[in-house]
């Protein structure tokens, strides 16, 4: 199978039925997108697939196609993404341990729809943080809507 | 010994009661400090300072901070206390966990561990927190907990900082035949304004750590500080957004092996059968083997990848043993029930005669309520995991945990090995919350190990594992009684709480041998130790006897005491036709207890406590000191539209001391948003001997939807300095209960408060 992972060609072969996130962690050793449950509750395994949020550990990696970005691609150059950037202003992480996937979900939110309100961040960030990040991402995503000239 | 045995084995139970019990020491050991840990792994060149500061040949200045970085900041602010003194920036140091060591003792955590009230200074509860420090370092637990990092390290990682400045500045004035208190360091560098000239720490760095710093280091004025007392960037912060693979789930090392466990169901039952076919057929399975330990049995897979070894695990076709326990949540709130009915196992803080004050209350000044809330999961956002690997007696685990020495001594218990031979590698936490108080998942990924031929093995488990084999927040069923007088105050309060032993059943698990007897002040902490003037009053604890394993959630103790102590006395103060405000602040005294005046009239302020709201809202306040911080709270919500939304969170805290506000005030939030979302729908349950919930979907949290808005304040005037990572969480839940009532007249007494009234 082929897998196009941050702008790389990857022949992998695996049980078709892995999921996309084990075949990342365990096979190419791409660690950013995480486990939290594995039926598409928490979505710490979030990546974007052709700019779209999927839950990798819900999604066989037969089943895959187009271009993957896992957190690790986000960096352009050394500069993170706005995004990035603005998770780091406003000191968004605790344990860390969603924060790849929300990071990814929002940059996915801020490409649909680059100047959100409360209710659309509301709807398209699902994803779990156990450490009660929210009001943080909240700001932050607003931030960067800013910050990229919404 | 005779102090500590005195006053630890008779009086209470704390951590103390094991040094008492276990092992005889003398006061020579008390006095020679623990070795360094890091002498004996530093590389060559490099100039060790002491157990917190190291400067490598290149100059590299590290900071070891052995309290577990889970997300509540520790390591930034521990890293801080250092350099502060140290004189260098936060961008000039490496912060790293360090070795699992005894060097790195937590006393704080210990010597709160009597039951006494944060704010009791009496000479008995000043002594018991003296022994329970001796006993702290006799023990050599590291361990992170109890919200006390900061509070164990507030001295002696400041001082750890500034013995290393004060021999460095001496070398270089050695190297400049010049007094070293003419010169200035700032920054790593160190000047002499004299002459204009300067050296950086890494040039005299192996000069200076041949020398012994004086023994009465001078601190720093508060005044003076440069990075204390204000919001530094985490540390970690760059790894953290940038996905990187600092968790124990992320560690990856050659020709490493991967597994997952599949344990018993039912707590304590055996494997019957198992028929490991059909998960020896899937592609990447290698093995199949039993796994028994005093956590529990079962059977673990090891194979090529993760997803192998839970495709393995599901296959296999076992039956289980019966459980030796009520087998549903009905049949266990019987002997909740019951225990309730049966004279009290003991009782803390009490005063007066409430019982013979309630009889002669007439009935309608009576209130007589009880309260339940149900066993709870800590989910954590990574799920347990370990990596382990033997080359020949040696064992070395990688591992996120909250207790490295626990780790060492458990598995050293367990393969009968000495401690020497056992490494642990403490990584990035992916949330603690007390779970990783627990070593089960090290243990674990040491026997799978032992099947490896020498290969590492990274052991990860299903969330539903991590769901089903939890050391639970206890259930806890209480019954509050209390008293009015005509004009409306509190004269009684007689509580009753069931719950099983906690403290035993913790401790019991990591020291079987030790004989604990005692009251457990964690079964009442949240009741008996509030600030209150009420005159008459009695707090009983019940333990309930029931094999689930149960263990130390966020608040531990208050988070259910929280519920129920705030909950009554919002019922009274309605009952009494009195502002549930004013009624609270009329059984505070202005002394000891002026801290929580304090909080309860700022989060008033803040929260304009008493203006008019539209029809369909409402507010609740609630007050706890836990972990020695004073924390009010107010909670509004809206439930006009027939749904509950929880609109907003007022929250004021008195720490004492507030060394990282914006890290302070984040826990504050984390620690409330964690009460409330067991409001929302946490609970687990039992059917058949096995727990019900497995998943986020059927034991989830707050999401972004539900999230109120927050407004946090900090003071400063509490006298002692308290925690931050845990006194959010204890008043949340009840100014939310609070609020339902105001809103509906609705009093819900029973968790989680979605059973009664639907969130959005
Ligand atoms: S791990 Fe994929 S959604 Fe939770
Ligand atoms: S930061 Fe810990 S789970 Fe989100």
């Amino acid at each position: 199978m082929k897998l196009t992972v941050n702008g790389t060609d990857y022949e992998v072969d695996a049980d078709p039925e892995m999921p996309l996130l084990w075949v990342l962690r365990d096979i190419l050793n791409i660690k950013g997108p995480k486990f939290g449950c594995g039926v598409a509750a928490c979505g710490s395994c979030t990546v974007l697939i052709d700019g779209f949020p999927v839950r990798s550990c819900s999604q066989a990696v037969a089943d895959t196609e187009g271009a993957i970005t896992t957190i690790e691609g986000l960096e352009h150059n050394g500069n993170l993404h706005p995004v990035q950037e603005a998770w780091m202003r406003h000191a968004v992480p605790q344990c860390g341990y969603c924060q790849s996937g929300q990071i990814l979900a929002a940059v996915a939110l801020l490409d649909e729809t680059p100047d959100p309100t409360d209710e659309d961040i509301d709807n398209a960030m699902t994803n779990l943080c156990r450490c009660g990040t929210y009001p943080m991402i909240k700001a932050a995503i607003k931030d960067a809507a800013k910050a990229q000239g919404a | 010994m005779s102090k500590l045995g005195k006053i630890t084995r008779r009086s209470f139970l704390g951590f103390a009661a094991l040094a008492a019990g276990g092992v005889a020491i003398g006061y020579y050991f008390y006095q020679k400090p623990h070795a360094n840990p890091l002498d004996a792994r530093k590389a060559e060149g490099d100039a060790v300072f002491n157990p917190y500061v190291t400067i490598s040949k290149e100059g590299e200045i590290t900071i070891i901070t052995p309290r577990a970085e889970m997300g509540q900041g520790t390591q930034t602010t521990l890293a801080a206390l250092v350099a502060e003194e140290l004189e260098v920036s936060l961008d000039q140091i490496k912060v790293e966990h360090g070795p699992a060591s005894a060097a790195y003792y937590n006393s704080a955590m210990f010597m709160e561990g009597g039951p006494f009230a944060a704010f009791d200074t009496s000479l008995l509860a000043e002594s018991a927190r003296e022994t329970m420090g001796v006993a702290a370092k006799f023990l050599g637990v590291q361990v992170t907990g109890g919200s006390s990092a900061m509070i164990d390290a507030f001295q002696k990682m400041r001082e750890a900082g500034a013995a290393a400045r004060t021999i460095l500045v001496q070398a270089a004035a050695a190297q400049w035949d010049v007094a070293p208190e003419g010169l200035k360091a700032e920054n790593g560098v160190i000047t002499n304004p004299q002459s204009g000239e300067s050296v950086s720490y890494a040039e005299v760095a192996a000069t200076a750590a041949e020398l012994t710093p004086p023994s009465d280091i001078k601190l720093k004025s508060p005044r003076d500080w440069k990075l204390l007392g204000k919001s530094q960037p985490r540390v970690e912060l760059r790894e953290k957004v940038t996905g990187a693979p600092i968790y124990g789930i992320d560690v990856e090392l050659p020709e490493m092996l991967y597994a997952t466990v599949r344990m018993s169901p039912r707590f304590g039952a055996n494997v019957k059968t198992h028929d490991p076919a059909p998960a020896l057929q899937i592609r990447g399975v290698e093995k199949v083997i039993p796994l028994s330990s005093r956590y529990g049995h079962g059977l673990a897979v090891i194979a090529t990848n993760t997803w192998a070894a839970f495709k393995g695990a599901d296959a296999i076709k076992v039956v289980w043993e019966e459980a030796e326990y009520p087998a549903d949540t009905e049949g266990m709130r019987r002997r909740f029930m019951a225990a309730l009915n049966q004279d009290a196992s003991f009782s803390l803080g009490g005063s007066g005669d409430p019982k013979g004050v309630l009889s002669q209350t007439p009935e309608d000044r009576h209130l007589e309520v009880t309260y339940e809330v149900p066993f709870l999961a800590h989910a954590t956002m990574e799920p347990m995991n370990a990596t382990a690997q033997w080359r020949g007696e040696t064992l070395e685990i990688w591992c996120p945990n909250q207790t490295p020495t626990m780790v060492r001594h458990v598995c050293a218990s367990h393969f009968g090995i000495g401690g020497e031979n056992i490494i642990v590698n403490t990584t990035h936490l992916g949330g603690g919350f007390g779970r990783r108080l627990e070593v089960d998942y090290a243990l674990y990924a040491a026997i799978v190990a032992k099947e490896t031929d020498g290969r590492p093995v990274k052991v990860t488990w299903t969330r539903e594992e991590d769901t089903r084999h939890d050391a639970y927040r206890p259930m806890a069923v209480a019954r509050y009684r209390g008293a009015l007088t005509e004009q409306g105050n509190l004269s009684a309060v007689d509580v009753d709480v069931a719950v099983p032993p906690l403290f035993k059943k913790v401790v019991g698990r990591l020291f079987p041998d030790v004989p604990l007897a005692g009251p457990d002040k964690l079964l009442l902490e949240g009741a008996y130790d509030q600030p209150t003037t009420i005159e008459n009053r009695r707090y009983a604890a019940h333990e309930v006897d029931l094999p689930i394993p149960i263990g130390f959630w966020r608040s531990v103790g208050n988070s259910y005491n929280g519920f129920f102590h705030e909950s009554f006395i919002d019922e009274a103060a309605h009952k009494a036709g009195k502002d549930p405000l004013a009624f609270r602040l009329t059984m505070m005294n202005d002394e000891e207890h002026a801290p929580a005046k304090g909080v309860l009239r700022k989060v008033a302020e803040i929260s304009e406590w008493g203006s008019p709201l539209s029809e369909g809202k409402g507010r609740g306040i609630a007050h706890t000191i836990s972990f020695g911080t004073w924390v009010a709270q107010v909670v509004q919500v809206d439930v006009s539209d027939g749904y509950l939304t929880i609109e907003k969170v007022w929250c004021v805290a008195d720490p004492g001391i507030v060394l990282d506000p914006a890290n302070f005030k984040a826990q504050l939030i984390s620690g409330a948003i964690f009460g409330l979302s067991q409001a929302l729908g946490q609970e687990i349950t039992f059917s058949n001997g096995e727990v019900e919930q497995s998943n986020f979907y059927d034991f989830d949290a707050m999401r972004m939807h539900q999230t109120p808005a927050f407004h946090i304040e900090l003071l400063e005037n509490s006298p002692h300095m308290g925690g931050a990572g845990e006194p959010g969480t204890p008043p949340a839940p009840a100014a939310l209960a609070n609020a339902i009532f105001a809103a509906t007249g609705k009093r819900i007494r029973t968790m989680p408060l979605s059973k009664e009234i639907d969130f959005t």
